[in-house]
């Protein structure tokens, strides 16, 4: 505590001892429960409150409710064996310790002895002996006790008297003095600076006594300084009403509330014995007449507030009575005191003041002037000017100044160059007569503004209150070009701060161009602005009150803009609301690395390093301590940027392009023709057929012609349909029909062909489309280069055969990957490998399964016819609508196309080996 | 001490194939080991999952709940449940041995490409075409992802994860290894769109497979080349690639229908070994002995090396 008072605050003062600091992670202390707040003694054994002496209560026989077995006798010994050492027990034996503690009926503690103890301590008990006295039944028998001194003196009394000293005297040795006559009234106290009047010396002066030489006197009894406390909130030297006067009933007397106690106890006795017969007991109200008592004289009238003072007031002096022991302070009536005018019976300490108090001096108040008139008035504040002389007149005639030359003005209206004009002083030149000298020009033009401002709203009422009298009357045209003459004025001085782009007539264009066009007269300074600006077509009326309107509309927005223009200043910068927060740190430079990488420098130059917040959960679960236990930041730090800037959510475009440079080199040929509704990506390899795609457009259209349906929606067969019909899975159909809509989207014009055409080709489409598309496909060949050709080939064996190799087949074989790339348009990256059917595989690496294989193809070849019988029903049904459907034909159709390029039948593309195959493949080229 | 050290075993690499499973799920986008190298995962184009015995060729549970193919597989350490990621943007994690969906978690904007299982199976991180990895926690009934690793800037082909480190290839052609200790991000630039990437099994090194056929190792710490592996053909197809059992050996798919494998040091290739005539799409290598996993079309086949004897009889 002390340590925490002497650091933290030194001024504060701590009461009590503070708690202890609790200790970290300590949890503070519950209150211990009641059940278990025990008192233990001494020696740490449970203590009972028992006994009425300590507090408790005694509880069955011989307090032994709550022990152990009950109350057994603590030892029993036979008398048998140890007759002779019985002890006499005494009853210290059969108390509890308790008892003999400080505070219990027999406590063991040093005190002195009723010889030894002094008197003046059981003052308490004298006075709960005289309060008995004075109540008990028998009034006198206590008393007794006084008057019979009990034979026992205390030891210092004893000592003293065989010393000679006698009850009354004071201690020490003799004095050759005269014997002080001891006071009646030893109490009196002197305090304070004053010193008490002489008043012994006086009274021995006259008692007059013959005072031998020889004679030595004890020294004067000194009552001791009462050290007691004053314990209570009574006023000073307050005691309370006297049991003796209120219990004994001087019913013919005042009670003095004051010096009842100044009275010995001595006087106690006497006044008793005075009392001749009086009854003691308490008479009174409420109190009835005792048994023993003889007389019942008014018990009902004994308490009358007349009986106490209401008012403080001097005593009556004829009555010789102040208070209750005046007489023999009456005695005293030629001392210093007795010309004050009030003594009452002076305090119990107190003393009279030998020097009066000097009284303060008083000043008195200033003499009013016999002309006084309290009242006040306020006097009105109106400057003087030339107008409104005869209001100033007025009212200085209203307020009592009708004697005043008007003439002549008051000297509060002369300030202090005028008046050292009056006095024929030279003005002081050089030095500022107004405060705007000292301002800053800056300040000086500011204010001079605002008083253009005000000026301009009064000048403004003013116009206001012409161009009504002028529309009034507008026969008067003098009155107008007044008003016009006041806009001219407000005007030219307005005119630099206006806001050009403000437009109050903007809801109707003539009128604006009209205002405009004043304003521009009005700048210019031609008086006639407004006439000339006005519509000659207009009324008389209309003119007027457009007049009015321009000249109201100038002047506001004028005055308006250029107060408020000085207020405001526009925003340096703009709102951040067209930003996003995006990572601080990019990873940049691609070119460089780019380079590195061909380089092949991989390390510093290709790294980038980022700090990185980890989620605290993330942590958690990886049981990885934060890296940054401060930080709530997860991710990468971010900052704001342009939300619109693409770069913020795109890498540098070099990227795009540039790893994928090697493959489009390697695909040259074949990447003209973008598809421009296609989305960027970069890893998508349909970029490849690109040109691919632009030509079988033309040859689709070419083809739509005859064969509506099939070439047209997409022009190539699905080569995952192709080489697995069986392993076809649902997902693949609906991709295709997802990949055919936006393929669709794309082309749209495909559609309408098949609008246009379907209907009038359709007949001879069904029977002939194969021969079509075949030398459809056949020009195309010779139209088309090498590779082109070759593919074609490979194709209708792939998917006869069920593509020995298809993946280099695959991006060799310009249809079907169209086809793929529309499938997986949406996907970036590197694709999934395509669904093969297991069973080519199997056939090829495992020839025993071949039966089995054939067996399956054959059965696919038959669903290959089925389809085409179905496609050719669906033909002359026009049913061209369903993409599913038109996909199917398709494929069939470029499984047919190959089967008539190839002019033979399943069988004999059945009979081609893989080894065949894998020659015909080895001669196609290569894409890279 | 006294005996000199035993001369480690020359590597041997699984050439044989012992076994040949048509999954009978359409193509097989994913195979996977579980963590001891027990069982299989195979995720299949028909939205099903599908837990094997790959050397007794055992199908021992069907995991149907996807809304669409089936794309990437994990399974937990303690192999008490999977999760798995597909076309339909959700991320399941599944009971193993009820088969039941636990948890399906929905987020992604588009087809999860990758799911891995952090190492105690708390969370699951799942990279997606929406060039995000969410990071899912299993133990709070939270619907939203704890976290969300939107930095790259194309889609997430793939995702590895270590004790303190996610590791990402992204088809942006970067590398980022988030370090959840140091607080970092690292980014290496490879420049061709990164097909896969895993952690050595030291986890000193990384190996990225891009789509210019190339596989990089990559160190880890400073992003320098250490190896550049090549004469696989990778252009097209997401495929995988993977360190073997003691990082003695590189592995990867090839479009050509080969698995290669690559010394490791020297960048010599060791074995191409054939498969097939189509794409292997997926392969997987067991953790601690020279086996392997591929998948080609709808069928995965279980390779081991030559000396390996089969004990289990065929199935």
């Amino acid at each position: 505590m002390a340590a925490l008072d002497s650091d933290s605050d030194e001024d504060l003062v701590s009461y009590g001892t503070g708690l202890e600091p609790l200790e970290e992670g300590e949890r503070p202390k519950k209150p211990i429960p009641l059940q278990e707040q025990t008192v233990r003694d001494e020696k740490g054994r449970y203590k009972r409150f028992h006994g009425a002496f300590s507090g408790g209560f005694s509880a069955g026989f011989f307090n032994t409710v709550g022990s152990k077995e009950g109350w057994t006798p603590s030892t029993f010994v036979s008398s048998r064996q140890h007759r002779a050492d019985k002890s006499v027990l005494g009853p210290e034996d059969f108390m509890d310790e308790e008892d003999l503690s400080e505070f219990g009926i027999a406590p063991k503690a040093i005190v002195t002895t009723d010889d030894f103890a002094s008197k003046t301590k059981d003052r308490i008990r004298e006075k709960a002996r005289q309060l008995a006295a004075a109540t008990a039944p028998i009034p006198g028998a206590i008393l007794l006790d006084d008057l019979i001194t009990p034979a026992k003196l205390s030891i210092g009394v004893e000592l003293l008297r065989k010393m000679g000293w006698k009850e009354g005297q004071g201690v020490g040795p003799r004095v050759k003095r005269r014997p002080r006559r001891q006071k009646p009234d030893p109490g009196v106290k002197i305090y304070g600076c004053a010193l008490p009047p002489g008043g012994s010396e006086g009274s021995e002066d006259e008692d007059g006594d013959y005072l031998p030489d020889h004679v030595t006197f004890a020294p004067k009894d000194v009552t001791p300084v009462d050290f007691t406390l004053k314990d209570n909130v009574h006023g000073l030297a307050y005691k309370g009403l006297d049991p003796r006067q209120a219990l004994f009933g001087t019913s013919g007397e005042h009670f003095n509330l004051f010096g009842g106690g100044s009275e010995g106890p001595s006087n106690l006795l006497g006044d008793v014995g005075l009392s001749k017969g009086r009854k003691l007991g308490i008479s009174g109200q409420a109190f009835g007449v005792g048994a023993l008592e003889e007389e019942d004289d008014d018990i009902y009238a004994t308490e009358t507030l007349s009986k106490y003072d209401t008012v403080l007031k001097d005593e009556e002096p004829g009555d010789g009575l102040y208070g209750w022991t005046a007489p023999r302070q009456y005695r005293n009536q030629k001392e210093p005191e007795r010309d004050l005018r009030y003594v009452g019976k002076i305090l119990d300490g107190f003393s009279l003041a030998s020097k009066p108090l000097s009284s303060k001096k008083l000043y008195p108040p200033p003499q009013l002037p016999k002309d006084y008139r309290p009242v006040h008035y306020f006097r009105p504040m109106v400057a003087a000017t030339s107008e409104n002389s005869h209001l100033l007149q007025v009212l200085s005639e209203s307020s009592g100044k009708a004697g005043q030359d008007p003439g002549t003005q008051s000297r509060h209206q002369l300030n202090a160059s005028k008046r050292g004009e009056l006095l024929g002083e030279i003005p002081i030149q050089g030095s500022a007569t107004s405060v705007l000298e000292f301002l800053s020009q800056k300040d000086r033009e500011r204010i001079k503004e605002m008083k253009q401002a005000s000026d301009l709203k009064a000048a403004q009422a003013k116009a206001r209150s012409l161009a009504q009298s002028a529309a009034s009357s507008r026969t008067q045209p003098s009155t107008s070009d007044l008003g016009h003459c006041s806009w001219h004025m407000t005007l030219g001085r307005g005119a630099a701060t206006r806001a050009s782009n403000f437009k109050p007539f903007a809801k109707d264009p003539e009128k604006q161009k009209r205002y405009e066009k004043f304003l521009a007269h009005m700048q210019k300074g031609q008086n006639d602005a407004l006439e000339q600006c006005l519509d000659p077509s207009m009324t008389e009326w209309e003119r007027g009150r457009e007049r009015e309107e321009f000249a109201r509309a100038a002047q506001l927005y004028v005055s308006s803009s250029a107060t408020l223009s000085s207020r405001f200043t526009h925003a340096k910068e703009e709102d951040d609301s067209d930003q996003v927060e995006v990572p601080r740190d990019q990873e940049n430079d691609v070119s460089d690395k780019q380079s590195a990488v061909k380089m092949k420098m991989f390390g510093k130059l290709t790294r980038d390093t980022f700090e990185w917040h980890p989620d605290k959960l993330l942590c958690r679960r990886f049981n990885v301590p934060d890296p940054y236990p401060g930080s709530t930041l997860v991710g990468l730090p971010r900052v704001k940027r342009d939300k619109y800037s693409v770069f913020n959510f795109l890498t540098v475009p070099e990227t795009t392009s540039v790893p994928s440079a090697p493959a489009p080199r390697a695909k040259a040929p074949q990447l003209q023709g973008a598809d421009k509704s296609r989305k960027p990506s970069r890893w998508d390899t349909s970029d490849q057929e690109k040109k691919e795609d632009s030509i079988s457009e033309f040859l689709s259209l070419a083809r739509s012609k005859v064969g509506p349906p099939k070439p047209d929606s997409s022009p190539s067969g699905n080569k995952e349909d192709e080489q697995g019909p069986a392993a076809l899975s649902d997902k693949t159909v609906s991709q295709g029909v997802d990949s055919q809509t936006e393929g669709e989207a794309s082309r749209p014009s495909m559609d309408l062909f098949k609008a246009i055409f379907a209907n009038s080709s359709d007949e001879q489409s069904s029977s002939s489309e194969d021969e079509h598309d075949a030398s459809e496909s056949d020009r195309e060949e010779t139209e088309e280069a090498s590779p082109k050709s070759a593919q074609e080939a490979a194709l209708g064996e792939a998917s006869v055969t069920q593509g020995a190799e298809p993946a280099p087949a695959e991006p060799a074989a310009p249809f079907p990957i169209q086809k793929m790339q529309i499938d997986e348009r949406e996907e970036f990256g590197p694709r999934l490998p395509p669904v093969f059917c297991p069973y080519a595989r199997q056939k090829l690496e495992t020839p025993h399964k071949e039966k089995h294989k054939k067996s399956k193809e054959k059965h696919k070849t038959k669903k290959e016819h089925r389809r085409k019988r179905e496609k050719k029903k669906k033909h002359k049904k026009h049913t061209h609508k369903s993409k599913q459907k038109s996909k199917k034909s398709e494929k069939s159709s470029s499984s047919e196309s190959t089967e008539s390029s190839d002019s033979q039948s399943d069988e004999g593309v059945l009979d081609l080996s893989p080894q065949e195959l894998l020659r015909r493949l080895k001669r196609l080229p290569l894409r890279r | 001490m006294a005996f000199p050290e035993p001369k480690p075993r020359p590597p041997e690499l699984p050439r044989k194939r012992l076994r040949t499973l048509d999954c009978g799920q359409g193509a097989v986008r994913a195979v996977r080991f579980n963590a001891d190298g027990h069982y299989c995962l195979t995720c299949g184009s028909d939205k099903s999952l599908k837990l094997w015995n790959p050397l007794r060729g055992t199908l021992l549970r069907t995991y149907s709940g996807h809304g669409y193919e089936v794309l990437d597989a994990a399974g937990s350490f303690d192999n008490s449940s999977l999760c798995s990621g597909g076309g339909d943007k959700a991320v399941v994690l599944w009971d193993v041995a009820s088969g039941q969906v636990v948890r399906k978690f929905r987020g992604h904007a588009g087809k999860v490409n990758t799911v891995q299982f952090n190492e105690e199976a708390t969370l699951i991180l799942s990279g997606s075409l929406d060039s995000s990895i969410r990071c899912w926690d299993c133990r709070s009934r939270k619907p939203e992802p704890v976290q969300k690793l939107d930095e790259a800037r194309d889609s997430v082909s793939s995702v590895k994860v270590s004790d303190h480190e996610v590791l990402s290839g992204s088809v942006d052609g970067r590398v980022r290894r988030y370090d959840l200790r140091m607080g970092q991000l690292f980014s290496d630039y490879v420049g061709s769109p990164i097909t896969c990437t895993c952690f050595s099994r030291d986890g000193q090194c990384t190996l990225v497979s891009s789509l210019d056929s190339t596989l990089r190792l990559l160190d880890k710490d400073t992003g320098e080349l250490l190896g550049e592996y090549t004469g696989h053909k990778n252009q097209e197809y997401k495929l995988d690639c993977c360190l073997s059992e003691r990082d003695t050996h590189v592995v990867s798919c090839s479009e050509d229908g080969k698995v290669f494998f690559w010394d490791l040091v020297e960048g010599a290739l060791a074995l191409a070994l054939p498969v097939g005539p189509g794409v292997v799409q997926s392969l997987a290598y067991h953790p601690t002995e020279p086996c392997l996993l591929t998948a080609m079309g709808g069928s995965i086949q279980y390779w081991r090396e030559e000396a390996y004897a089969v004990e289990g009889g065929a199935g």
